[in-house]
């Protein structure tokens, strides 16, 4: 559906280059990065709203790169939501049409519809001003995809918002989805959107692209350090490898597997960190005794450091558990975890 | 709760600064007689230049609002080389001394001057004419227009311009639909400034046309030629009918709307 080939761009203090992207009709694609990736530029660029300095961007077969934005059917949603203060929520809604010629009974079936999906009927005559942050944002959505666009880019659109909003705003989002026949390109660093929306992701970094593929291969099987540290690999360590070995500082970890040789980092996600008190009998072939030196509160979760020889591990657990284990920072703890939790790249 | 020193003298400087600017201002405008008022504004000549002031003053802010415009939005969207110069320069009007503006207008429109040759080819007179004052009102008066909706049009986010593009909107519909409907309030308040500016202007308009005589000349004709008492009616017309004037726009204009 989406093709980017080539795509080079070129803004005073800021370079995207070699993009090649490919997203299929209607696929929920999700574009992952740390600020300043890149990643709302690229999105801008898809909707023909930044110029291109090389490089090809097709929506079908059809090859856009020269026409202007209001040629291309492509909406754009963004994460302050950019509603039109002047108009109402309806005037919003349907401002689109002014420019597309549409059946009227159809144009007002498709609206009845929208407004029914994202919740909105009884605020058609409001002004944008006294709207909530979820309300905002699902008026925007309604009013992208009001004119059927073949692509809607959503740049954030869930990072504005409070938590309680953000998870009415993201069914919303799922809903129109799976009622529609866009395609979704939406950019976000928040895991929880990744998982619950995308079926395919692509990360990115200082204007390039670090991977692209199902978003549980991306979460697995980083394919770069830097895409392992992004998605949360807090335990990364350079290593050597020698056949189902790995040594990192001198310890000694198992990986299930034979490693390529040429093969330099080593990566385990905390979440698969086995923290207890005594030593731990179970299939687990990487057994350590370590002592804890941080213990780091991130708000549902606690993050325990643990020193190992000369590595320190880092391991999440809940509050209960850190209670009932009777964890604190200096005393001695074992730590393990699955070869097959451990990542080689 | 006692008062800190700090709040005293915030509150003393800001007695003296206004009466420092309403007690000549009040002084002056109840100088004059009721009787006094009245036979001045029988007098044709003081109504001739009052309408003349303030219908070049008027031309003055169209001519700004219709060439600026365009300028102006260009200065609020895009960064290009130079534009802390362009920005420099539309600000020079209102820093160079009013006479000199009058001289350095005349040294272009002159007889010297090509341009002034082709004008007066044309029959287009500018010294001790109408347009020789608009075009001086316009020189003054340009860089507030320019400076109000450019501040305007930096006020309204780019995206809402590049979501209605996405929506299908072409440029022009995209500014008749979204840039002017949130900017035409600064803008406004451009003209009015452009023309608050280009009526009270004397200097310049002195050198480029005695007569035609706008009000500000007539007011200082009759206080050379008679005196205090004789300037201030006139003064006292001129200042009430722009006061009048700006209130009644700014309360039909911005009345009716709905709040943004």
């Amino acid at each position: 559906m989406i093709r980017v080939k080539d795509l080079n761009i070129s803004l005073p203090g800021f370079k995207l280059s070699e993009i090649n992207l490919s997203i299929g009709e209607n696929e929920f694609f999700i574009l992952m990065g740390p600020t300043g990736a890149g990643k709302t530029v690229l999105l801008e660029a898809i909707a023909g709203l930044v110029p291109v300095k090389s490089g090809t961007i097709f929506i079908g077969e059809r090859n856009i790169t020269a026409l202007p934005p209001e040629k291309r059917g492509i909406s754009i949603v963004y994460q302050d939501y950019a509603l039109f203060p002047h108009l109402t929520v309806l005037e919003n809604i349907t401002y689109g049409l002014h420019f597309h010629r549409i059946d009227k009974a159809q144009a007002e079936k498709r609206l009845n519809r929208l407004l029914e999906v994202v919740n909105l009927s009884h605020l058609k005559e409001r002004l944008p001003v006294n709207l909530s942050g979820g309300e905002k944002q699902r008026v925007s959505l309604a009013r992208a995809l009001m004119v059927e666009p073949k692509v809607l880019l959503l740049d954030e659109p869930l990072s504005a918002l409070d938590p309680n909003f953000r998870e009415e705003v993201r069914n919303a989002l799922k809903r129109l989805h799976q009622s529609s026949n866009t395609t979704f390109l939406m950019v976000t660093h928040d895991f929880v959107e990744v998982l619950s929306l995308a079926g395919r992701a692509a990360v990115m970094n200082k204007g390039r692209i670090e991977q692209t593929g199902q978003v549980k291969e991306i979460f697995e099987k980083p394919a770069s350090p830097f895409v392992a540290d992004f998605v949360g690999m807090k335990n990364l360590f350079k290593a050597s490898f020698r056949g189902i070995y790995a040594m990192v500082s001198g310890l000694k970890i198992e990986t299930g597997r034979a490693v390529d040789p040429s093969s330099q980092y080593l990566a385990v996600r905390p979440e698969d960190i086995v923290i207890s008190r005594n030593k731990f009998s179970s299939s687990m072939r990487n057994n350590y005794s370590g002592i804890i030196i941080q213990i780091d509160n991130q708000g549902f979760y606690y993050e325990i450091d643990v020193r190992i020889k000369d590595v320190s591990f880092k391991g999440l657990i809940t509050k209960g558990a850190l209670i009932e284990l009777g964890l604190e920072e200096g005393i001695p703890v074992y730590v393990s975890f699955k070869a097959s939790a451990v990542h080689v790249f | 709760m006692r008062r800190e020193p700090f709040f005293w003298i915030t509150i003393s400087c800001g007695l003296v600064i206004m009466a420092f600017i309403l007690l000549p201002l009040i002084e002056m405008m109840t100088a004059p007689s009721l009787s006094m008022l009245k036979e001045t504004i029988k007098d044709k000549d003081v109504v001739r230049s009052i309408w003349l002031s303030i219908y070049t003053a008027g031309l003055a802010a169209l001519i700004s609002f219709v060439l600026g415009t365009p300028l102006a939005y260009l200065l609020a969207r895009r960064n290009f080389m130079g534009k802390r110069l362009v920005e420099g320069i539309i600000d020079l009007p209102i820093v160079i001394p009013h006479p000199v503006v009058g001289i350095a207008i005349l040294s272009v429109a002159g007889r010297n001057h090509w341009i002034g040759q082709l004008l007066s080819e044309l029959g287009i007179r500018v010294m001790g004419s109408v347009t020789g004052i608009v075009i001086v009102l316009t020189f003054v008066g340009m860089p507030f227009y320019l400076n109000a909706a450019k501040n305007g049009f930096e006020s309204i986010s780019p995206r809402l311009e590049k979501v209605s593009r996405s929506l299908g909107a072409s440029m022009f519909s995209t500014f008749f639909r979204i840039t002017f409907p949130l900017a035409w309030r600064s803008m406004l308040i451009g003209i009015i400034m452009c023309c608050a500016r280009a009526i009270s202007e004397f200097g310049a308009v002195v050198i480029v046309a005695y007569h035609p005589m706008i009000a500000p000349v007539l007011i200082y004709e009759r206080f050379e030629a008679y005196g205090l008492k004789y300037s201030q009616p006139v003064a006292v017309w001129l200042v009430s009918l722009c006061l009048a004037l700006f209130l009644t726009l700014r309360i039909l204009t911005l009345g009716k709307t709905r709040e943004v």
